[in-house]
């Protein structure tokens, strides 16, 4: 028998939480129009290779000995001075031109040691040169910064007279194909953790904002089903994600030309089964405490690892091996790793069976563990 | 007939506090009860165990004859509610609020019709609860108590902060439903006046025990016809207690408003008496005002204190 619409505790549950969140401009530019933004950001922060600028300090040499330093001549054949005014009167530039790996311009500036140092430690300059008693060309970089390194390899070709790889990029393939680009890796991670976060903040955090402000108190003194309550949030929650997503994929769509490779319903699919599984988690960690501080607390312990390790900005395949298999049951590297696998290796149904499973499994079993221990009061 | 609410010797302790010492209490059919009592009595306390909300640590409540364990669904849709402090979302208009609560009981927009006339929010209707009054706010609340047509109405504190005349727009609605004489009620109150205008059996209750209970004419002792007879000093007060010993009738002072009491039975043959005490005593009166006994003076005579403090 199906009771009129009108009547039922979902049906309500469900429109008054649409209501309260639509009802405040606020939570929708923060919960979906930021993240978007955010991720947008971060696409673009990691993807362009216009021009870089590489900074160098070069220590001024006290001696007054004969002749000129290696440096000095590097300098003052290789570089142009810049313009007075603009900028420090002592920097030289030299500018590489490539079009396929994008334009290097680096900055030499003079000045003594210390002050190198202190701009070494701010992540002004990477690389610090400096000359030998007899002339030769030292350079002063941290080995575990890749960055450094690259300036350095490239420097010290240029110093030596050479030119440095990759100048004339004619052995330069650039992988363009899409599917194969970074922002292809990107988007799908960003997806997944603006699901996360949204769960786990929007979900979790909130309901244990309800909880401080005793608004769960008076509803169940009712013959409410406690069940139907969640799964309202829940699925408002859900609804705002697929919102939210959908844009960010529009909007990476039309700057970044992204594509889904994969079958539709697979992804569908996926991303119905991450959002359970992280409405779950939300609802199992914000079950107890009605202390926004210890709330916040919770939440970030889960989100803070699974945000590192889960291989949203970096594939998580460069951690140690016996901790990848851990990694990838985290509900944030299924959820990644299917967005992915659909997207840009052309997945469908069949490939996300597994972890579409596991997600949706997760999902339940939080919800039920949280439904289980909840404290209403 | 069996009472609507029973509750047999109950205890219950939080970590530095006592709240309710063994209360026993029977609430019958059609029966307005108030608790009356201080901040701090153990009156929330109580009430929450009897709505099911908070469990007692010893003693047993039976709503409609029923523990609440295992009943919860039955007896939630038996009684009707309001808390102490009740927050609604603030987004959602008063109609909108009352329509999500009846979902709760199976019931449609006609109730919430009827309950927006009962309230008198048929106006405001539209509003969000946010920018509601502080009455119109325990008016929504009482609203959503009487919803289901409640057997068993509890209401902890319902008119607490609110000026004289909402309180008066709360207590005509519960008169109306008193006229009806379908439900029972149990209010929670720290005002006197609450007590003597709504309810028929008043229990006062003070560090989590009941320290008397009876209507109203039993409290006040109708038939003694007792009154108080109210005076101050000429000199500073305190000097009262230089002769209060003396006194043929007890005095209460009250350090507050360094004003004095006395109950006295017979106006006639026993004012003259305490005015020629006074005079042997060479105290002078400022001023002195008779007046019928209260329950804050039955407090008073109980603890030493007033409700109010």
């Amino acid at each position: 028998m199906s009771r009129p619409i009108r009547k039922n505790q979902l049906y309500h549950l469900v429109a008054a939480h649409s209501r309260e969140v639509s009802r405040q401009p606020a939570v929708l530019f923060w919960g979906i129009i930021f993240p978007i933004l955010i991720a947008l950001g971060l696409g673009v922060a990691f993807t362009r290779k216009t021009e870089t600028v590489r900074n160098v300090a070069v220590i001024e040499q006290v001696t007054n000995g004969p002749g000129i330093s290696a440096i000095d001549r590097f300098l003052e054949e290789r570089t142009t001075r810049t313009s007075s005014g603009e900028t420090d009167p002592r920097a030289y530039r030299l500018t590489l031109n490539n079009e396929k790996l994008g334009d290097t311009t680096f900055v030499f500036t003079r000045t003594d040691w210390p002050t190198a140092m202190i701009q070494l430690k701010r992540g002004r300059v990477a690389v610090v040169m400096d000359a030998e008693e007899d002339g030769t060309v030292v350079y002063h970089f941290d080995p575990m910064n890749p960055d450094a390194q690259l300036t350095y390899l490239k420097l010290s070709r240029l110093a030596g007279g050479e030119a440095p790889p990759g100048t004339t990029g004619q052995d330069v393939a650039p992988l363009t194909l899409a599917g194969t680009r970074y922002i292809d890796f990107l988007i799908p991670g960003l997806i997944s953790m603006g699901i996360m976060m949204s769960c786990m903040w929007g979900l979790g955090y909130g309901m244990i904002d309800k909880r401080a402000k005793k608004l769960l108190r008076r509803m169940v003194a009712t013959p409410m089903k406690k069940s139907y309550f969640l799964i309202a949030q829940m699925s408002v929650r859900i609804g705002m994600n697929f919102v939210e997503s959908g844009l960010l994929f529009l909007a990476a769509l039309l700057i970044f030309d992204i594509s889904i490779q994969g079958s539709i319903p697979a992804l569908l699919l996926v991303f119905l089964a991450g959002n359970i599984a992280f409405g779950g988690l939300a609802i199992l960690t914000a079950s107890h405490t009605a202390n926004t501080e210890v709330g916040n607390g919770l939440i970030n312990a889960v989100v803070m690892p699974m945000t590192v390790l889960s291989g949203i900005f970096f594939s998580y395949q460069n951690f140690p091996d016996w901790s990848i298999p851990i990694i990838q049951v985290f509900p944030l590297t299924l959820l990644a790793d299917g967005l992915r696998s659909v997207f840009i290796e052309g997945a469908g149904i069949a490939d996300i069976a597994i972890p579409a499973t596991a997600m949706l499994g997760m999902g339940v079993v939080f919800f039920a563990a949280g439904l289980k221990v909840f404290k209403w009061h | 007939m069996h009472p609507v609410i029973e509750v047999r010797d109950v205890y219950k302790s939080f970590k530095t506090v006592d709240a309710v010492r063994g209360v026993d209490l029977a609430i019958h059919p059609g029966q307005f009860v108030a608790l009356l009592g201080p901040n701090g009595a153990g009156k929330t306390t109580l009430v929450e165990m009897i709505e099911g909300i908070q469990h007692p640590d010893r003693g047993d409540i039976f709503v409609m004859g029923k523990p609440w364990k295992g009943n919860e669904d039955e007896l939630h849709r038996a009684i009707g509610l309001s808390l102490q402090e009740t927050r609604f979302i603030d987004k959602l208009t008063v109609k909108e609020t009352l329509r999500l609560f009846a979902s709760f009981y199976d019931l449609d927009g006609d109730r919430v019709s009827e309950i927006l006339a009962t309230v008198g929010l048929a106006e405001k209707q539209d509003a969000y609860t946010v920018n509601l009054s502080g009455g119109q706010r325990q008016r929504l609340a009482l609203g959503i108590a009487l919803l289901n047509r409640p057997r068993i109405l509890l209401l902890d504190e319902p008119t607490t902060g609110l000026d004289p005349n909402a309180r008066r727009e709360i207590w005509s609605i519960l008169l109306d439903l008193k006229a009806r004489g379908k439900t029972s009620l149990l209010l929670t109150t720290h005002y006197m006046e609450e007590a003597e205008q709504l309810c028929d059996y008043i229990m006062i209750l003070d560090h989590g025990k009941v320290l008397q209970e009876g209507t109203l004419d039993q409290l006040l002792e109708a038939k003694t016809g007792e009154k108080i007879i109210e005076f101050a000093l000429e000199e500073s007060g305190s000097s009262i207690h230089r002769f209060a010993s003396d006194s043929p009738f007890p005095i209460h002072w009250d350090p507050r408003n360094g004003r004095a009491s006395i109950a006295i039975a017979h106006i006639e043959s026993e004012l003259p008496k305490f005015l020629r005490f006074l005079e042997s005593h060479r105290a002078q009166l400022k001023t002195m005002e008779c007046r019928r006994k209260t329950l804050d003076d039955l407090f008073t005579v109980l603890t030493g204190r007033r409700l109010s403090e």
